[in-house]
């Protein structure tokens, strides 16, 4: 019935619209003009996400090239804290016993690379720390979408959320060796407790803040709720979830240091606090260097995976 | 002319056949602590013939937006019922397609995506939607911009997506619900222009919902007119023009039905809307 109307009408139109010169062949596929101010209206906000969107070895140059002008604007204050670091302890300014030149430890970190040690604390600490993460998204993740998605669990479960997110996880140190010992399990189950507080708060809150209309558009095109779930709520709830990792993984390594500071054999944490204990100090600060290097090499990692699922978000 | 346009949508005046049946439809709203619940709509009688275009015209919060939704069936009426080809709306169907004023397209998605993505839940097989999807991308006038993120899109490039994405699942009725209120003058009147060719081209049954009266005139072959809250319909009219060629606006038979619209809306008390918008537009 359908069918041979529209082929009717089809014809008819072209009958009827004949004598209207132009208006069949100028209308598909054109681009208007007044499609183009609005544009063009805000061309500064537009400018990063749309190179964002085409392709990705423009985006990377983008990246590169706007990344390096603001490199050297950066590196220069961190530059500044280096010569500093070098001049203050050998002009006497500060003690060069407690903080040796920035050059003496690096003597020391290079001899800590030399004789294994250092891999072996770093291997340490970088399994325990990607072990409790990664058990962290693999439990957070799938808990933060059934509470953000099905109302009564968030009723029943939200309460006392509130109340464990509130507690310090450093309070519950103790608790952790109490039960789990001094070993490998305690440290891998207090990262996983502090690094799943932002991922499940951030997955659940990714979830509830879907665009209504959204859901209201899936809905009135058939969609269950299995496939609204799949199709809209998951995509809609990834950058707001990949927020909530990112900021796990800064987690990670802080509460890891303490954990291993507290009790370990081994580790970056163990490392530092046992330099300082027998007074080799340039290893302590070569300790620190180092757990500050891997922190934020591991935050630009998570940072630009978290850019990529989210290119599409504009704010 | 008129004529001719009435071949080619399919219907002559008097037709018994009715797309849409809508028959008494009440919908009430429950309020917070148990009081009496509110009307947004009542007493809602309506036919839409197939392959007609529909405007529905009422000041903004008479329940045009709710009347959609039941007819979408993304809601059930309180009492009377809807029905569609005769059959009652039970839920939500790609027999129908809708069309937002927030134009409602997923961002996570290319423009061809988000057109694909009601052919996805037809289980339409991947070749063939991508061969649809870039029909319809032609059809709304944007060949070209298929990989495009809905964000690099302006405003009236993405409500034309969001037309193809409802005209691509091929729905016999195409609803839309104030699609063009969020966009400035100029975009508005070339997406009215070809919307009205794409219905054309496609005789579907379209309902538009609009605040509008020059876009309820321009656009509608009927115009029903709707009362303040609790909505109901006042007045159903036919609009014919002896020709739709050149300046439609400027036909003095337009001044004369959108006079009667305003005057219909200005009874209803809730016309200072209706009446800045016709001075600011004189302006």
């Amino acid at each position: 019935m359908a069918e041979p109307r529209t082929a009717e009408a089809g014809r008819n139109v072209a009958v009827a619209e004949g004598p209207r010169e132009g208006t069949p062949e100028e209308y598909p596929g054109d681009v208007h003009w007044y499609d183009l101010p609005d544009d063009d209206a805000a061309p500064e906000e537009d400018e990063k996400p749309r190179t964002a969107g085409r392709s990705p070895w423009r985006r990377f140059s983008g990246a590169v090239r706007h990344g390096g002008s603001r490199a050297v604007r950066n590196s220069s204050a961190i530059a500044l804290l280096l010569a500093v670091w070098e001049t203050l302890p050998r002009i006497g300014v500060v003690d060069r016993v407690f903080v040796p030149p920035l050059s003496e430890d690096l003597v020391a970190w290079y001899d800590l690379l030399l004789s294994g040690q250092l891999a072996e604390h770093f291997q340490a600490s970088v399994i325990r720390s990607l072990s409790g993460f990664g058990l962290a998204i693999a439990l957070a993740v799938p808990l933060g979408l059934v509470i953000g998605w099905y109302k009564p669990v968030a009723d029943l479960l939200t309460p006392l959320l509130e109340l464990f997110r509130n507690t310090s996880p450093i309070a519950l140190l103790p608790v952790f060796i109490l039960i789990l010992g001094l070993g490998e399990s305690s440290k891998v189950a207090f990262v996983l407790y502090a690094c799943a507080w932002p991922i499940l708060l951030n997955t659940v809150s990714g979830v509830k803040t879907v665009e209504p209309m959204l859901i209201k558009s899936a809905r009135s095109m058939g969609l269950g709720p299995v496939t609204l779930f799949r199709k809209v709520i998951l995509p809609a709830a990834v950058p707001t979830i990949f927020t909530g990792i990112r900021l796990a993984g800064a987690y990670s390594i802080l509460v890891l240091l303490i954990a291993e500071m507290v009790g370990a054999k081994a580790g970056l944490g163990y490392l530092i606090n046992d330099a300082q204990a027998s007074f080799r100090i340039p290893e302590m600060y070569a300790g620190i260097i180092t757990i500050s290097v891997v922190g934020l090499s591991f935050n630009l990692l998570l940072l630009l995976v978290e850019r990529r699922f989210s290119t599409w978000r504009t704010t | 002319m008129t004529a001719t346009l009435d071949q080619v949508t399919g219907w002559e005046p008097g037709a018994t056949e009715a797309k849409i049946a809508i028959r008494n439809v009440r919908k009430e709203f429950p309020v917070r602590d148990g009081g009496t619940p509110i009307a947004a709509l009542t007493d809602i009688s309506l036919d839409v013939r197939a392959g007609e275009f529909l405007t529905l015209v009422g000041p903004s919060g008479c329940g045009k937006s709710t009347l959609l939704d039941l007819v979408a069936g993304l809601t059930t009426p309180t009492s009377g019922e809807i029905l569609l080809d005769g059959a009652p709306i039970t839920g939500p169907g790609l027999d129908r397609g809708i069309v937002f004023q927030q134009y409602a397209l997923f961002p996570w998605r290319t423009a061809l995506a988000n057109i694909e993505f009601g052919l996805e839940s037809k289980g339409v097989p991947r070749r063939e939607r991508a061969e649809r999807a870039r029909h319809y991308l032609e059809l709304v006038g944007l060949a070209g911009f298929g990989e495009r993120y809905p964000h690099e899109l302006s405003g009236g490039m993405r409500q034309r997506v969001a037309i193809a994405r409802s005209l691509a699942f091929d729905p016999q009725v195409l609803l839309m619900d104030e699609p063009f209120a969020a966009l400035d003058a100029q975009t508005r009147e070339s997406l009215q222009e070809e919307l009205l060719h794409i219905w054309h081209r496609t005789g579907k049954t379209v309902v538009f919902i609009t605040h509008g009266i020059d876009e309820a005139v321009y656009l509608g072959r009927r115009v029903a007119v709707m009362t303040a809250r609790p909505g109901r319909i006042k007045e159903i009219f036919p609009v014919d023009f002896d020709s739709r060629d050149g300046d439609l606006r400027a036909n003095p038979a337009f001044g004369e039905y959108r006079h009667h619209v305003w005057t219909l809306l200005r009874e209803e008390g809730a016309g200072a809307t209706a009446k800045r918008e016709v001075v600011s537009r004189r302006g």
